[in-house]
């Protein structure tokens, strides 16, 4: 489906990642959004906040961000595409209901801009230290998605897709931004309505009575209803048999469960995306996300003017992790050189990837601002022996 | 399946940043600090055909306390987005100075206010620096908030780094509505306050 034009502001801006984020959402068909602003996430909701009267919807400022994150699951189940903006403290108070949200294949998107912490830390600096909580964060076994964005163009990209991957998986959805693609400002090109892909709801074509609510397709993937349109539907954080009723035997925990997961594993091949420069045949190969894939690639540029053989690897989707990409490509590279601001969480899933097979040489920063280059490169020249 | 992603695995060439230039602009929360370098990027992003980014740093309070921008200009696409020896210092405020002189290029430009700061011997060797008594323009123009306006102007009078047609686009589009002919004047008076001082067609330009 193609987007409706009242959200599409097409045109080149001048615009930071919060905003491109929010145009973004717009685009894709938000039209609910409740949060409790934070820095550095604030633009988003503030732009939305005045975006919305516009456009035809619904912004709440709400009292926390634990509100926040079950208002929009509400929002859902009557029908809207919704999402909450928050930061890292914001974040870890959302964690009951990212599970939620997950049991109940309630499929929002959270938006994470990544301050440095832990607890309020750093509030107006960066960080990229939240990559291991929206994997891990809730309790339980679930697969979550996560696209992490590295300019305002991919802020606004990047959240068209984070909004169909939500609609066609009903997993939550995590747009990890960080604070300087957050408040980095760049040209912006919006295209018309008509060149923006969208993902319906899939509504189920069963009558009431005969709509199961969890009971699943071959993709593993349930159709929904809206609220008040005749079908009756129980929604719960209780293990839940197919007609969404508990049942708390351990079978059906199983059934259920391997299922939430299941959704996302079986496509991990398909979800995945990674952007390479020069991976193949390189002696070192860069692992990195967001602003710090920037500061990499002024890296890698460095140290192939020294001679060295560097690949960059970047991703645009940390999870489902490229695990696949990165076995390959230690069988034949020397090392993996991962820089992120934080004291290693993604490259703990390079070394898993990779199995042994290629060193893997960690860049920690704590956060706060991004990484000299020359700290990258030096790790580089290290690492190729 | 309804509608499912293709898997992706784009390519991405490493590119030479061409013809860079680095902008820091420092002064206080609530001397529009971050307006001047949006307005300086706005114009060269989006109405000059190059490329251009801004990154604002500021504290958790919102107004006094330090603040700065970093612009960077170039023709090619621009991975680091950072300052790290600005080819132009824009500074609004004493401690902006005290904070950001050291880095200025060598043979490098500083555009300072000239009632709030004087360079001394921490100017770095072949640096050029001019001054103006932007607050005091603005004042005399009707409101004191328009000072970084009449930078802006001053810079591109000064700089000719962005021509001043799509300065005057983006300062259009970028200041609060209602407010448009007061911003032009500013950035107006600025321009040629510039030009006379590097005399017309003999600009500095950045180093």
């Amino acid at each position: 489906m193609q987007a409706d034009p009242k959200g599409v502001l097409t045109g080149a801006h001048f615009l930071d990642g919060d905003q491109a984020a929010c145009e973004g959402a717009l685009a894709a068909g938000c039209r609910f959004v409740a949060g409790y602003p934070i820095t550095p996430s604030t633009e988003v909701v503030e732009r939305f906040a005045a975006r919305i009267p516009l456009v035809g919807g619904v912004f709440i400022q709400m009292e926390d961000e634990i509100a926040s994150s079950i208002a929009i699951q509400g929002a859902v189940w009557a029908g809207q595409k919704a999402m909450t903006v928050t930061s890292g403290p914001g974040l870890s108070l959302m964690m009951e209901h990212v599970g939620f949200a997950a049991m109940t294949e309630t499929l929002c998107v959270f938006v994470d801009v990544q301050r440095a912490g832990p607890s309020t830390g750093l509030p107006t600096l960066p960080g990229q230290g939240d990559m291991m909580q929206v994997k891990w964060g809730s309790h339980g076994d679930y697969e979550p998605i996560a696209l992490v964005p590295s300019s305002p163009q991919e802020c606004f990209d990047l959240m068209i897709r984070a909004f169909n991957l939500a609609e066609t998986f009903r997993a939550p959805v995590f747009f990890m931004m960080d604070e300087v693609v957050g408040h980095m400002t760049e040209r912006v090109v919006i295209p018309g309505a008509s060149a923006i892909e969208v993902a319906e709801r899939r509504l189920t074509r069963k009558k009431p009575g005969e709509y199961r609510p969890f009971e699943a397709n071959g993709d593993l993937v349930p159709d929904m209803v809206r609220s008040g349109e005749g079908y009756r539907i129980h929604v719960t954080g209780l293990t839940h048999d197919e007609r969404g009723y508990r049942a708390m035997t351990a079978a059906a925990h199983g059934r259920l469960v391997e299922r939430l997961s299941n959704k996302v594993r079986a496509n991990r091949d398909r979800l995945v995306d990674v952007r390479e420069d020069g991976v193949d045949g390189a002696d070192v190969v860069v692992v990195s996300y967001g602003i710090t894939s920037r500061v990499a690639a002024r890296a890698v540029a460095e140290a192939r003017e020294r001679g060295v053989r560097a690949g960059h690897l970047r991703l645009v989707i940390a999870w489902p992790f490229p695990a696949r990409r990165v076995r390959e490509i230690a069988a034949r590279a020397k090392a993996f050189v991962v820089p992120e601001l934080n004291l290693g969480q993604m490259a703990l899933e390079v070394e898993r990837a990779a199995g042994g097979r290629a060193v893997v040489v960690p860049v920690p920063h704590a956060g706060g601002t991004v990484h000299e280059p020359a700290a990258i490169l030096e790790k580089i020249l290290e690492a190729k022996g | 399946m309804a509608r499912t992603e293709v898997s992706m695995s784009k390519t991405e060439t490493s590119r030479t940043e061409t013809s860079r230039t680095e902008i820091r602009i420092g002064g206080l929360g609530g001397q529009g600090v971050i307006l001047c370098g949006m307005v300086i990027g706005k114009a060269a992003s989006i109405y000059d055909g190059k490329n251009a980014t801004l990154i604002q740093s500021f504290g958790p309070e919102a107004r006094g306390s330090a603040c700065s921008a970093q612009v960077i200009v170039a023709e090619g696409p621009i991975d680091y987005p950072y300052v790290r020896q600005p080819d132009v210092l824009v500074l609004l405020s004493r401690d902006a100075y005290a904070q950001f002189i050291d880095q200025l290029k060598p043979g490098g430009l500083l555009l300072y206010e000239s009632d709030l700061i004087a360079p001394d011997e921490r100017l770095p060797a072949r640096a050029r620096a001019h001054g103006i008594p932007a607050t005091r323009f603005a004042e005399e123009l009707g409101r004191r908030l328009v000072l970084n306006i009449v930078m802006a102007g001053f810079f591109t009078g000064v700089t000719g780094l962005v021509p001043i047609d799509t300065v005057e686009k983006a300062v259009r589009d970028s200041v609060p509505r209602g407010t448009e002919d007061l911003n032009l004047r500013a950035l107006r008076k600025g321009y040629a306050f510039g030009l006379e001082l590097v005399g017309k067609g003999q600009r500095s330009g950045v180093a």
